[in-house]
């Protein structure tokens, strides 16, 4: 899975690093998310498709599936 | 109760569309309907008194998701088309238009509806809710010169803050010692107004409005208990708001400012509330609670679709709220009693970045951060037991 994060976009909330603090960090002047890990394995795709959900700023994208099943 | 075959969420916001997307998360394949009151696709409110506001986004930002994100969820939205009766008994829902929508479980996310002043509005006098809300209000500051918030809440603070930044002269009215005394407490608030008196906003604290006046059915002015009478073309009550119940009353749900819920989030059998027009019981602090926040909405969501899918969980959040006014960043994480003790962990008050934590009888409630997102963040830690859920003794 591939994650991109849109800093313009982001409110600082600081979401994604309490759901998976392994793969997303903030800056520490202004909070702003930065990437630390782009490509995270498959076993974190639940943590981090939550962390894409619990973004109050909608800046984090995870390419590939929803994880929606159907 | 075993998975339920069909879902129907009664409110298309970002509680709604949460538990929905939630429960495919979570594996749910079954029929999901979405039925909403407004005709826009679900959007999101922070940015309502903000960037949308102010004109900074186009009102298509606050989008929650793109047209073919809804369609990917596989559930079918029914928008332009309040509910108007449930019957808990049978899990069917009316709506205006005439339909009949059933369901093995309902969610109820429907919301909260502005508080307005009595009597009828003059032209001029706004409350902000929707997005169709806030258009208008937006045009009406790209012209008004006098502004009056009525409500120094977060809502009306944070439009305080958007219209003067659009150069408007605003006047912020509200009953509180300093604007969102309640949320933050009197020291911080106290900071808060004084960054709202330097930026130029007029404050009128601990003021009651007696009347706001009208020439020719339009606003012309807002008249105080004192008998000052502020002039206004602008007016915006930001009074609080009403969870949107109206439509359940022969329900037999109980209703109590909210819809009443166990600690699963559920009112009935197969009937679920969440977001701002749920009030659950919270385990952790033993104690009836309701959140109006943009950070609730999914996560209540979350936990609602969850205890759909069987989970079987009483939701213990820490709640979380932030606010943005001028270049403040407010970060709340627990529930800061006004009457907490409050002590600087972090930083510096008079640089205007700093951490602050909030205790009560010795015990921690809140922290809150005043731009120091990450530091917040990081400290969220220490009120998290007060929240949590105690542990069963082991027998």
């Amino acid at each position: 899975m591939k994650v991109t994060v849109d800093q313009e976009s982001c409110v600082a909330s600081g979401q994604c690093v309490m759901t998976a603090a392994d793969v997303f960090d903030q800056r520490d002047e202004d909070g702003i998310v930065e990437l630390l890990e782009d490509q995270p394995t498959e076993d974190r795709a639940e943590d981090v498709r939550q962390a894409a959900a619990l973004c109050p700023a909608r800046a984090i994208r995870v390419e590939g599936q929803s994880g929606f099943v159907r | 109760m075993s998975e339920p075959s069909s879902v129907l969420v009664v409110g298309a916001s970002a509680a709604g569309l949460a538990t929905v997307e939630s429960l495919r998360r979570g594996g749910y394949r079954g029929t999901v309907t979405v039925v909403g009151e407004e005709e826009h696709a679900p959007y999101d409110r922070p940015p309502l008194s903000k960037q949308v506001l102010s004109g900074n986004w186009e009102s298509d930002r606050s989008r929650l998701r793109t047209e073919s994100a809804l369609v990917e969820t596989g559930a079918e939205f029914v928008l332009a088309d309040p509910a108007v009766r449930l019957d808990p008994a049978d899990r069917t829902v009316h709506t205006a238009s005439g339909r009949t929508l059933r369901a093995e479980a309902v969610v109820l996310a429907t919301g909260l509806r502005p508080k307005r002043l009595p009597g009828r509005d003059a032209a001029g006098v706004h409350v902000l809710r929707t997005l169709d809300d806030s258009l208008r209000l937006r045009a009406e500051l790209s012209r008004a010169r006098n502004v009056v918030v009525v409500g120094d809440g977060v809502l009306g603070s944070e439009i305080a803050a958007t219209a003067r930044d659009m150069e408007s002269d605003v006047t912020l009215v509200g009953p509180q010692a300093a604007p969102m005394a309640d949320q933050l407490g009197p020291r911080v608030a106290g900071m808060l107004g004084e960054l709202h008196a330097e930026r130029g906003v007029r404050l009128r604290s601990r003021a009651g409005v007696e009347a706001l006046q009208a020439d020719h059915g339009r606003v012309t002015g807002v008249r105080l208990e004192t008998g000052e009478t502020l002039p206004a073309d602008a007016v915006v009550v930001a009074i609080g708001a009403a969870p949107a119940t109206d439509w359940l009353a022969d329900s037999g749900l109980r209703l109590d400012d909210g819809v009443v819920c166990d600690s699963r989030c559920r009112a009935a059998a197969g009937v679920y509330a969440v977001g701002d027009v749920a009030r659950w019981h919270h385990e952790g602090l033993d104690q009836s609670m309701r959140l109006e926040n943009r950070t609730n909405a999914t996560e209540q969501a979350r936990a609602v679709a969850a205890n759909l899918l069987g989970a079987d969980r009483p939701y213990a959040p820490v709640p979380h709220f932030w606010t943005d006014q001028f270049d403040a960043k407010i970060q709340v994480h627990g529930v800061p009693h006004p009457e907490s003790e409050v002590t600087v962990v972090e930083g510096d008050p008079a640089e205007r970045r700093f951490v602050a934590r909030y205790a009560r009888r010795g015990a921690p409630v809140a922290v809150l951060g005043w731009n120091r997102p990450k530091q917040v963040r990081a400290r969220r830690q220490e009120v998290v037991e007060t929240f949590s859920v105690p542990a069963l003794e082991p027998s």
